[in-house]
């Protein structure tokens, strides 16, 4: 007997068929790589936290963040410590939270040669996409020790620039907070640089790019006033 | 017929030069504009396609008997988004550098016109071994192509070779050509090859 192929029931049974087979084929692949997968995007996260102390181009990015990064411990904006530790696993949307009551804070206690370092995650974004980055504060929590960020689709060549080292490091040594009280968040990026002590010349060509890079350092550090007023030395 | 007959030689030849799916046929050029800005994301992408192009037609061709027609392209499609899926998670698995590079673009091979163009005009007609050669001719036909553009790219516009710079050509500005990054200049370079392309094989007629 031969199987009429176009017949309605033939072909509802083969669709279902197909679907179930590769439901099974696809979960079974994603369960088996999920681990793997896991452990690159925390990889790559070490990297960009190491990059922001200015290590770049480690081999081993586990071992040396491991070595470097003391702790990850977590705040809220009054300044408690919420966690001692796990500001590695807190979830994006807890740093951004709208309500500042519901923000989850987390900040990497780092050691570089003999200087505590203080490392913090940028959110905002720029012209296309999101962007995100980390700031590494010295102990006064006003000098800048290094930066990194990156993005999720700014122009090639334009926007995209903000990944570059070269750029990054410009940002060292800048300050960060006008004064102690660590109200006003200076650092910033700017087409006509007038305080040279704390911003950075925009990227030509990328005046939205370099905007929402201004905006994220305004707006990721702003809620750690207060843990920084405690513990300002 | 044997496995190497003459037909299936130029079954695998054919897409490599005269019947090139992106230079002859103008098919899958939104991905080569894309990828191209470095050979590594480049490379890579070619060899995805290929293996793609090749399995999918493998699998459509041993099925092609059995598929009910009126819904041959919907099962075209599960084939090859299931593939590409494989393909991505194995990418992000083993080679998470690369597919932060290529991000969307690894998803959007399912959408690339070289792949359902040979699913519908070769292995839906065809046997799997016959399908098989189509699919990785197809397939590296169009990475050859995506290799030429990489190459020229990232070596006018960022004077280095798969991320390692060119010592004695990064002093030279013309080798910095910010241009060259763009998507835009990787569409005029496909032209030029699509000329030179043309032109050789015009001589050769």
């Amino acid at each position: 007997m031969k199987l009429n192929t176009n017949s309605n029931v033939y072909t509802i049974v083969y669709a279902s068929v197909m679907v179930i087979i590769v439901a099974f084929c696809l979960a079974f692949i994603s369960d088996v790589l999920r681990p793997t997968q896991e452990a690159n995007v925390a990889n790559d996260k070490r990297g960009q936290i190491l990059a922001a102390l200015n290590i770049r181009e480690v081999e081993d990015v586990q071992a040396k963040f491991n070595e470097v990064v003391l702790q990850d411990i977590v705040v809220d904006v009054n300044g408690n410590v919420l966690q001692e530790k796990g500001g590695f696993n807190v979830d994006s949307k807890d740093i951004t939270a709208k309500d500042d009551a519901a923000k989850k804070l987390p900040v990497y206690v780092s050691k570089v040669g003999n200087d505590t370092i203080y490392v913090l995650p940028l959110y905002g974004r720029g012209l296309w996409g999101g962007l995100w980055g980390y700031l590494a504060l010295k102990p006064d929590f006003k000098t800048v020790y290094g930066a990194y960020m990156s993005h999720e689709g700014e122009t090639a060549g334009l926007g995209a620039r903000i990944v570059e080292t070269q750029f990054q490091e410009k940002f060292q040594n800048k300050v960060a907070y006008a004064d102690s009280t660590y109200s006003e968040v200076v650092l910033g990026v700017s087409k006509k640089v007038e305080h040279p002590e704390s911003q950075v010349d925009a990227i030509t060509g990328a005046t939205l790019t370099s905007n929402g890079v201004d905006a994220m350092f305004k707006t990721s550090l702003a809620p750690y006033k207060q843990y920084f007023l405690n513990n300002h030395k | 017929m044997s496995l190497f007959s003459q037909q299936n030689k130029e079954v695998f030849t054919g897409p490599l030069n005269l019947n090139n799916p992106v230079v002859a046929q103008v098919l899958g050029i939104c991905s080569a504009l894309a990828v191209t800005s470095q050979l590594e994301p480049a490379i890579v992408m070619g060899l995805a396609v290929t293996v793609i192009t090749a399995f999918a037609n493998v699998i459509i061709s041993l099925l092609r008997n059995t598929i009910p027609s009126r819904i041959r392209i919907i099962v075209q499609l599960v084939v090859v988004a299931t593939l590409v899926t494989i393909v991505s998670q194995v990418l992000k698995a083993f080679a998470y550098d690369v597919s932060v590079q290529l991000s969307v673009y690894v998803g959007l091979i399912i959408t690339n016109c070289i792949l359902m163009g040979r699913l519908e005009a070769f292995a839906m007609m065809n046997g799997p071994w016959e399908s098989f050669l189509d699919g990785v001719g197809s397939g590296l036909g169009y990475a050859w192509i995506l290799v030429v553009v990489g190459f020229v790219r990232e070596l006018l516009g960022s004077a280095s070779l798969f991320g390692y710079e060119i010592p004695m050509l990064t002093d030279c500005d013309f080798f910095h050509n910010g241009m060259m990054t763009m998507p835009a200049m990787s569409l005029i370079i496909l032209g030029c090859v699509i000329w030179a392309h043309r032109a050789i094989n015009d001589k050769e007629k």
